[in-house]
């Protein structure tokens, strides 16, 4: 009886963990960033990178999107690797790197419009404006991405935060870098939002991250 | 198949591999480099037709026919590192590489000194020659990217995609430059139709180019092995050869470290 | 098919606001092309029998010069990244970039290439086969460069290795096409090198894209 409890319990555990990392290795330069690195998250789980420059932060996320090829272990998402679902699987995927992602000739409709059609999102006109004005980026529009402050740049990005509605996951890169107080405000509230209702999100940040809401921290150390 | 062989274990145990082989091809390599030049040089009849100045077949050919191999093995070595994602394949590539181009060097060199006797000009475009200038340009091609990547890994990546578009390319470049040749042919150019090889000429030139395999195994293991060493030079395996290695030598001699310094 | 749809109608949009910079390579065909009767002196025969070669020496250099523009832009501010993630097949992608180049790129070298054999003193039987020739060719370079491009992205630095790349895999066309237009010269048929170049056009076209999709993952790495 307990033992089937116990079996039960395992089951729904492991149905609700989104992304799972098993004896994972990366190496970059020759040089192995971290080895054997286990961890899993689950629904409605903050997983919060930590780690000093050149800690591997950003390879690791690269490594759990599927950009970066791993030296061993594997990622899965949903018990299955990612390899091998790569298509669903960043169907419920945003990735927010370093690099905005955004055309700087073209403008935030135009960046985001396009975004929104190659992931298949259905999202009209009228939505991107929207979000763009909770953005505080009203007039701002129609400029080529060029023209903006880097911070605008950086909310523009984010947007894509507002329209991926299939996606389940986010990975997020130093995401409140180069924003304002208010955005990092509006930043914290999305993602909290994001994480009751349901989803899983995998951050890196150097700001302390004041989110009232329990997170799993994974340090990871400088090695030479 | 691979994924069950640790990584670092399989470039150890390729280095061990290199290890026990390179003796035999370097042995057997200069034995039959040395026997098949001086029999080809000196002892073999001299041709009816070009006197002594045939002799140069002896290293021509067999560079020729090495360089295609040399091209062929570096792709499917990048094609195995691809493929199975094996580290060691990329680093055997890369290796293979420089003997590959050298080798090229060598045999349009003595094409074109061949060329002076036979044609009256260094330089022909005649067919064969050509295709070898090119496949020379493809050996660059793929060195001089994998030397523009910081990251080897993607380097090996990068340069094992070059080498495998190179060596598709391969039969259609020689095919198109054969097909050109015979369209373009000027008049100077002396046929030669090779009346079957006498084998007192034949053996000499086998031997020859089975002595050039050789010997460019032998360059390549010492080659692959170097390429292994400064790749995993911090890995655990490779400081404990080194500090074995190092035991050794303050072992046996006793201490001459000293004696230098003054 | 709408992602990809989205994907070419930016491109375009992108080429379009690009416009000055996709001029470049077509003054730098003509200016390559005129060189050669200042080179080796305006006699209509001789040109008339360099004129193949030197038209596509000169597309081949100029395609250079274009091509990387194909991946660097999206390289260098993340799209890329954001295209990997989109769950489109990367193939495709690959695909629809190298058609948008083509249509922005190369297209308008076709459309300069009358003016181009008039410079060179080709006849029309002569023009006829250019014309054909370069329709088929000059795809086959946008697809096997965009190979190369992909493999060179993440370097900065790849215009010259691109080249050092690229060209020795472009000679076979190179002889079939400037042959093509030879045998059109003495009124023979040339067929036979269309068909040759027609065959090796498909073959890029089957593996091309899938050879170009790998090296942009390897980019990322």
């Amino acid at each position: 009886m307990l033992l089937s409890a116990r079996l039960f319990f395992h089951i729904l555990r492991d149905t609700l963990v989104v992304l799972s990392a098993h004896d994972l290795s990366v190496v970059k330069s020759d040089r192995l960033l971290f080895d054997k690195l286990n961890f899993s998250v689950e629904q409605g789980g903050l997983l919060y990178v930590k780690g000093p420059n050149g800690a591997g932060k950003t390879s690791l996320l690269r490594v759990l999107c599927g950009l970066l090829d791993s030296e061993s272990g594997e990622v899965n998402f949903k018990q299955q690797a990612i390899h091998s679902v790569s298509s669903s699987f960043h169907h419920q995927l945003v990735y927010f790197g370093h690099k905005a992602g955004l055309n700087l000739r073209l403008s935030a409709i135009e960046n985001l419009d396009f975004w929104c059609k190659q992931h298949e999102q259905n999202v009209s006109i009228e939505q991107i404006y929207q979000t763009l004005a909770e953005l505080q980026l009203v007039g701002l529009e129609e400029l080529p991405i060029g023209h903006l402050s880097a911070g605008q740049q950086r909310r523009v990005a984010l947007a894509r935060l507002w329209f991926k509605s299939s996606a389940c996951l986010w990975i997020l890169d130093e995401p409140f870098t180069a924003l304002d107080t208010s955005g990092i405000s509006l930043l914290m509230n999305k993602i909290a939002d994001f994480l009751r209702s349901g989803g899983a999100v995998v951050m890196t940040s150097h700001q302390d991250l004041e989110l009232d809401y329990p997170k799993q921290e994974l340090v990871l150390e400088y090695r030479i | 198949m691979w994924k069950w062989l640790h990584p670092y274990a399989k470039t150890e145990k390729s280095y061990q591999l290199c290890q026990t082989l390179l003796p035999w091809f370097s042995v057997f390599g200069l034995f039959t480099l040395i026997v098949a030049t001086v029999w080809g040089l000196a002892f073999a009849p001299a041709d009816y037709q070009q006197s002594d100045a045939f002799r140069i077949i002896y290293i021509h050919v067999p560079s020729a026919i090495l360089s295609k191999m040399l091209y062929s093995s570096m792709a499917i070595a990048a094609f195995i590192g691809l493929v199975w994602q094996v580290k060691t394949a990329f680093m055997a590539m890369i290796a293979l590489a420089p003997i590959g181009a050298m080798v090229t060097f060598v045999s349009l060199i003595t094409g074109a000194v061949w060329g002076k006797p036979m044609w009256g000009t260094w330089w022909e475009w005649d067919a064969r020659l050509t295709s070898q200038l090119i496949l020379l340009f493809l050996f660059f091609g793929v060195m001089s990217l994998y030397k523009s990547f910081d990251d080897q890994q993607q380097a090996g990546k990068a340069a094992g995609v070059m080498a495998i578009v190179g060596v598709i390319n391969l039969p259609i470049i020689h095919y198109s430059v054969e097909w050109w040749n015979t369209l373009h042919q000027g008049a100077t150019i002396l046929k030669m139709d090779k009346p079957s090889m006498p084998p007192e000429m034949l053996w000499p030139l086998l031997l020859a180019i089975v002595s050039w395999a050789l010997v460019s195994g032998a360059i390549f293991l010492l080659r692959l092995q170097n390429e292994i060493i400064r790749r995993e030079i911090k890995r655990p395996w490779v400081l404990a050869m080194v500090s074995q290695v190092q035991d050794v030598n303050t072992g046996d001699n006793n201490s001459p470290k000293p004696e230098q310094a003054q | 098919m709408t992602p990809l749809w989205a994907l070419f109608k930016r491109d375009l949009t992108l080429a379009f606001h690009q416009r000055a910079e996709l001029i470049q390579p077509l003054i730098f065909f003509m200016l390559v092309v005129s060189l050669f009767p200042l080179g080796v002196g305006p006699n209509p025969a001789t040109l008339q029998m360099i004129g193949p070669g030197v038209i596509w020496v000169a597309a081949i250099l100029s395609s250079l010069m274009g091509l990387e523009r194909l991946f660097r832009d999206d390289f260098q501010d993340g799209s890329l990244e954001q295209l990997l993630l989109s769950g489109s097949a990367l193939p495709l992608v690959a695909l629809v970039k190298v058609t948008t180049h083509w249509l922005t790129s190369i297209l308008p070298l076709l459309i300069l290439s009358p003016l181009l054999a008039l410079f060179l003193h080709l006849n029309e039987a002569m023009y006829w086969a250019l014309l054909a020739t370069l329709i088929l060719g000059t795809p086959l370079l946008s697809l096997l460069g965009a190979i190369a491009v992909a493999l060179t992205v993440g370097l900065n630095r790849g215009g010259v290795l691109l080249a050092l790349l690229l060209v020795p895999i472009f000679i076979p066309l190179l002889i079939f096409a400037t042959s093509a237009v030879d045998a059109a010269a003495l009124s023979l048929p040339y067929n036979a090198q269309l068909a040759i170049i027609g065959a090796m056009l498909l073959f890029a076209l089957a593996l091309a894209p899938f050879a170009t999709a790998y090296a942009l993952r390897v980019s990322q790495n």
